[in-house]
């Protein structure tokens, strides 16, 4: 379910300061806002796409702390103090692999695989325990059947010396 | 909907039993279809997440505590715990997908209370305890004592679960089963976490009862010397410690086919290395 704008603030707001993509921001929330919620409406960062709104899909991914994580499930008031990334963050040019491997066609899933990626581009040490297709396994895509995902991020993996 | 965010436990207790306020973790039980559900924004919250000295992998000569901000992450890449307790890291790698592992805790795994939870069989297996406490003290409660009923715990309003203990044993065979509809995002069918140390077996089950329990019928069978001649042979004991039931997941026959199966070659495999 996606809201049209931020719900009307009948609560008492929780004023929250976080890093959102290296600037500090300050905000008065509503308590039940999800950072995808605050993202979205009330920082204009829509990237950041809804999918399932439980979990699944992934199209969702933020980084917090550098760990990427589902925004569709985090209350906003809990990011007190943390380190927020968004896609819009990401220069297309460090990602242009994906779009020469077919890692994208609707683009619906996009913004959270590329977070993804992003991360396992930058630690590629996740790779001596964990295969890629598991680093990626809580991206959802519905159109493009994975392998010119995992080809993109093979790809820019194998340029950067992995 | 209020929300309190303690700095400190003491505060965090004290807001417990003052307030009928829902303890918050990682979020992932908890904010699922979260604008839909129109009754959890009517409710009050009280933050865990703030409460760093609840974040916390401690070792002692004789257990490893986990405080109960610990998520399944955390132990992915914590190679002490992986080499200790292999089955905690088969288990949290099985929990969702990253994006899950980061945010899910143990300590929310077990008071969700789910019966096909992946984090309960691991830490029950391994004969783990849950730390409680409440302005008035601490308590702890083996995890294989600490359910009554579906959803029904050991876990009174103004407690909040503060640790899990893993006593530090030396275990000859241990192995964790999750059938799911496929591997990754997917929520058990039929689970299992089963130790031994070389004289008996502990089994604990998951998605077959209305809790996540251990298996005592099951572990005499196994233990008792008799060899098993077919999957068929476990079905008695299976029947008698575990009540499956049909829901969306699977139907109860398929769970005590698949359980009687999975165990069997689990078994096998393990009295052949
Ligand atoms: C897409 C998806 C996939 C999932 N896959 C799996 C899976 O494969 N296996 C699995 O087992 N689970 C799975 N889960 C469920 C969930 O991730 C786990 O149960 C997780 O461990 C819950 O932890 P949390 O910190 O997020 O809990 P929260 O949502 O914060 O809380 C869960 C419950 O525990 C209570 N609680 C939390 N901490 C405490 C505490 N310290 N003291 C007292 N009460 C407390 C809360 O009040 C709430 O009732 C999945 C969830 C999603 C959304
Ligand atoms: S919208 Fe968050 S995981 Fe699907
Ligand atoms: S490109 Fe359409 S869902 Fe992935």
């Amino acid at each position: 379910m996606v809201a049209d704008s931020v719900p009307p603030m009948n609560r008492s707001p929780i004023d929250v300061a976080f890093t959102l993509n290296g600037l500090e921001v300050a905000i008065s929330i509503d308590p039940a806002e999800r950072l995808l919620d605050t993202l979205r409406y009330r920082l204009g960062m829509t990237g950041t796409k809804e999918g399932c709104g439980e979990g699944e899909c992934g199209a969702c991914t933020v980084h917090v702390d550098g760990i990427p994580v589902n925004s569709c499930l985090i209350p906003t008031y809990q990011m007190r103090g943390t380190r927020v990334r968004t896609v819009e963050s990401i220069d297309p040019a460090d990602v242009s692999a994906l779009l020469g491997s077919g890692a994208t066609q609707c683009g619906a899933c996009t913004p959270g695989v590329v977070m993804t990626a992003v991360w396992v581009w930058e630690h590629p040490e996740l790779l001596e325990s964990h295969t890629l297709r598991q680093l990626m396994a809580g991206n959802l895509c519905r159109c493009t059947g994975y392998d010119g995902i995992i080809a993109g991020v093979g790809q820019t993996l194998e340029e950067n010396g992995r | 909907m209020t929300v309190f965010m303690p700095t400190t436990l003491t505060e965090a207790l004290e807001i417990r039993c003052a307030e009928d306020a829902t303890p918050m973790a990682g979020g992932t039980d908890l904010l699922v279809h979260w604008p839909e559900q129109l009754e959890r924004h009517d409710r009050d919250y009280l933050d865990l997440w703030g409460l760093d000295e609840l974040r916390r992998i401690e070792w002692s000569d004789d257990m490893l505590e986990l405080g109960a901000l610990t998520t399944y992450w955390d132990v992915v890449t914590d190679a002490r715990v992986g080499a200790a307790f292999p089955l905690l890291v088969d288990a949290a790698r099985q929990v969702g997908a990253v994006q899950i592992q980061a945010r899910g805790t143990w300590a929310g795994n077990i008071a969700n209370g789910s019966p096909a939870a992946d984090g309960v069989p691991v830490l029950m297996a391994y004969g783990g305890t849950v730390v409680v406490a409440s302005s008035e003290g601490h308590r702890e409660v083996p995890l294989e004592r600490f359910y009554s009923g579906y959803k029904e715990m050991d876990l009174t309003p103004d407690e909040l679960i503060v640790a899990i203990r893993i006593p530090r044993r030396t275990y000859r065979h241990q192995r964790f089963i999750k059938v799911g509809l496929r591997r990754a995002q997917a929520i058990a069918k039929v689970g299992a976490a089963m130790v031994s140390n070389g004289s008996g077996w502990r089994v604990v089950a998951s998605s077959v009862a209305p809790t996540i329990r251990r298996c005592p019928t099951i572990e005499a069978r196994i233990s008792n010397g008799q060899p098993l001649g077919s999957p068929d042979d476990l079905l008695p004991a299976i029947r008698t410690d575990v009540s499956p039931i049909d829901d969306l997941r699977s139907t109860a026959a398929y769970r005590e086919q698949v359980m009687s199966r999975v165990l069997y070659y689990a078994i096998e495999e393990m009295n052949h290395r």
